[in-house]
């Protein structure tokens, strides 16, 4: 009997927790932009969300997007503007699953246009549910060409991995063409293989010498001895890393302790390295990276983002905030172009936004005269830089 | 059939039956009527392929009293050998229900050979061995998935190992139409989802009536009886592997078809998702709603998945507040006073049940 008992308990407890999840945001989805419930709403705001890791591994990634989003919101709605925003931010862990979580969640509270998600993995899952809803979204970092591929109401900021890839192969070509090159990667993850991959081909394109290439894994990221003896042994100059950044501190570190100093290029993953915390700055001098953004450039528009930043968060902001900056701002320029009012539903601003997008001519913190083709993905030149003084400066 | 109400057991298994389909009835109705959130209705089918995990794994756990921590490796075998199926069947099989039911079943079935392989040596052997060995199996899972490249055209599949990391999904040499279905260690990213909360809702029904089935059946009793003492049961002429195997290899079809349902719920999957941590989260969830208690895994499984975003409000300590949540129930659940407290609402509503209860 009190087993029954226990169950029927616990059944109307779960239901009870199902039913009243269900019931709290009814009146929401329906009436879109009218502005219920939430204190901070401003009348005839666009609802913008944001989706990044907040928590986990990747949270320095979706803190920095939803910072960035944040500055840019708070910018235009203090400004005289006709387009204002709200925006909602919500942790997805950098998982897929969570990350369609945290979409639906946003869509409950009547979301109009999605600024996010902040890895690819995570953006290409929500991708294909904002795909068959029709809303619009633009991820700021989400730079697998499988987050747009397919999908015409999906943009984005950042490169694509195989553009930086390419990228990276031809400033190499161009300026260090007889480099012998070693590349470390990570063989599970996403970003770094695709990078890797189409590196690889343009370089034997452009008949660069891969002389070796080691591999890890997000379990095995902590030591890189014998990839890095063996990249020394093979005569290695150039060592490229198309990984984050925490690994590549590892990598410097362990590459300085055996005094082996090749030169070490990254790509935008890299960026994030000098606010490491508990890193020897003084390690990555002369690291370069491939970077659509740096904090160091002296246009009024960074000056204006990095201070800001700077003030509100207490650290210099990196490439994932700039994309997110520029991607309200992108929005803001498509709303206009358009001309949506914050009445519209999503799938009807979406529409319009898509038509929009490919007319669009954007100068923004991480490229001038950025434009989009249709098919979703950006068109901006990539800038490369190296760490001199602890600062990022262009090379000569 | 004559089916004997009075039998608590047979009592606690018809409820469990009915409490899972009045729960899906009534959440079809809603869902329907468009009442539930799409935060809720999008969980719906993950929350299916838990409980269907949360179920398999109390089998193995639970019921022959091993200590599986590989499970999510099974889900793995399943998820991506489903993938394979749906996304490789799709001119062959139009219709999407019929392909995600053979998904399942073909996911269910590379599971088993799997647990076939992984269990016939170690359940051999006395120990925590099965431990070891199935972390071990889904570390390795992980790895091979992530080696692995699948694509499919006219001319069929085509699979390939990338073991020294140098080749990509474009060595596979697919014609113009073919389609990429796994790409190494950028995973399944253009599946199209074809899972659906009723598919998940049979799934869950055919795990019940196999597990509870198997369970009260001559083998269940053979299984527990080896779980409780090893020795006796062989006096009695038991055979330990053949009965070990059956519920561990039960366990992990059930797992591979979870997997499958899982797999085709999402756009784009990595091998990564299955990890450590998945298993440990399923194993959570039995031990949670306690080992060998079916219906526990099922509440357990429902809430742990739902209370995350339950929590969202909490922004960035909803993952701290849900460790505290944990930590209560499973201190509330054990408390003598909140014990008692259940004893006494249950003597004051139920006054007959109690005094039988004295009487012994």
């Amino acid at each position: 009997m009190k087993k029954i008992l226990c169950l029927l308990l616990a059944m109307t407890m779960t239901f009870g927790c199902l039913t009243a999840c269900g019931s709290k945001d009814t009146s929401d989805p329906a009436d879109n932009g009218a502005a219920t419930g939430s204190s901070e709403s401003i009348e005839g705001a666009f609802k913008l969300g944001a989706v990044g890791p907040l928590t986990g591994d990747a949270a320095i990634y979706g803190q920095a997007v939803v910072n960035g989003a944040q500055i840019a919101v708070d910018e235009i709605n203090a400004s005289d503007s006709t387009v204002k925003f709200e925006l909602n931010k919500q942790d997805d862990e950098a998982d897929g699953e969570k990350s369609k979580n945290a979409y639906n969640n946003l869509m409950d509270w009547g979301m109009q246009i999605l600024v996010g998600p902040t890895t690819s993995g995570a953006a290409t899952a929500v991708a294909a549910q904002v795909y068959s809803d029709r809303t619009f979204m633009i991820t700021p970092s989400g730079s697998s060409p499988d987050v747009i591929d397919g999908k015409d109401n999906v943009f984005q900021v950042c490169f694509s991995d195989p553009n930086q890839g390419t990228g990276a192969a031809d400033y190499i070509a161009e300026n260090m063409a007889d480099a012998k090159i070693a590349i470390i990667y990570r063989n599970d993850d996403a970003y770094s293989q695709g990078i890797r991959d189409t590196f690889v081909e343009e370089a034997e394109a452009k008949g660069l010498e891969v002389v070796t290439e080691g591999t890890f894994t997000a379990d095995t990221a902590t030591d890189f001895t014998v990839q890095l003896t063996d990249a020394q042994s093979k005569g290695a100059d150039l060592l490229f890393l198309p990984i984050y950044y925490q690994p590549a501190s590892i990598i410097l570190n362990q590459a300085n302790a055996m005094g082996y100093a090749p030169t070490f290029f990254g790509v935008d993953g890299m960026d994030g390295i000098l606010t490491l915390e508990n890193f020897d700055t003084s390690l990555a001098e002369g690291v370069m990276l491939l970077t659509p953004f740096s904090a160091d450039a002296t246009d009024d528009l960074t000056k204006n983002f990095v201070a800001k930043y700077q003030e509100a968060y207490g650290e210099i902001p990196n490439q994932f905030a700039a994309d997110a900056y520029d991607a309200v701002y992108v929005v803001k320029a498509a709303i206009e172009a358009a001309g949506c009012t914050a009445d519209m539903s999503a799938a009807d601003i979406c529409e319009a936004l898509v038509a929009a997008m490919p007319t669009l001519t954007y100068n923004g913190l991480t490229g001038q005269n950025m434009t989009w083709q249709a098919t979703g993905e950006v068109s901006k030149a990539p800038m490369a830089v190296v760490i001199k003084d602890g600062v990022y400066t262009l090379p000569n | 059939m004559k089916i004997n109400l009075r039998n608590k057991r047979t009592r606690t298994d018809f409820l469990t039956y009915a409490g899972v389909i009045i729960v899906f009835v009534v959440m079809s109705i809603l869902q329907n009527q468009g009442a539930i959130s799409r935060s809720l209705s999008g969980q719906l089918v993950p929350i299916c392929a838990y409980v269907t995990m949360a179920i398999s794994l109390n089998l193995t756990v639970g019921i022959l009293g091993e200590l599986s921590l590989g499970h999510a490796g099974f889900m793995s075998v399943g998820a991506f050998s489903g993938i394979i199926a749906a996304m490789s069947l799709q001119s062959a099989i139009p219709s999407d229900p019929v392909r995600l039911a053979v998904s399942m079943v073909l996911g269910a079935f590379f599971a088993a050979i799997a647990g076939f392989l992984v269990g016939t040596p170690v359940l051999r052997l006395r120990g925590d061995y099965l431990a070891i060995v199935t972390l071990a199996f889904g570390e390795i899972i992980k790895e091979l998935v992530n080696c692995l490249l699948v694509g499919y055209d006219e001319n069929g599949l085509h699979m390939m190992f990338n073991l020294n990391g140098q080749k990509t999904v474009s060595d596979l040499g697919l014609t113009e139409n073919g389609i990429e279905i796994i790409k190494g260690a950028q995973g399944a990213t253009s599946t199209t989802t074809i899972a659906t909360f009723t598919a998940g809702f049979i799934l869950v029904m055919v795990t019940l009536i196999v597990v509870l089935n198997l369970i009260r059946s001559r083998s269940g009793r053979a299984i527990m009886a080896l779980r409780d003492n090893r020795i006796a049961a062989e006096s009695v002429g038991i055979n330990i592997t053949k009965y070990k195997l059956m519920a561990f290899v039960t366990s992990a079809a059930l797992a591979g078809a979870a997997g499958a349902l899982y797999g085709l719920n999402m756009a784009s999957l990595q091998a990564t998702k299955f990890n450590f941590n998945t298993s440990i989260l399923v194993l959570v969830f039995v031990v949670l709603g306690g080992l060998g208690n079916i219906w526990g895994s099922i509440i357990a499984a429902t809430l742990l998945t739902v209370l995350p975003e339950m929590l969202r409000s909490f922004a960035e300590f909803r993952m701290l507040v849900y460790a505290i949540v944990l930590i209560l129930v499973m201190l509330a659940t054990n408390n003598p006073t909140m014990k008692l407290f259940f004893e006494r609402i249950r003597t004051r509503f139920f006054k007959k049940p109690a005094k039988e209860v004295r009487g012994k």
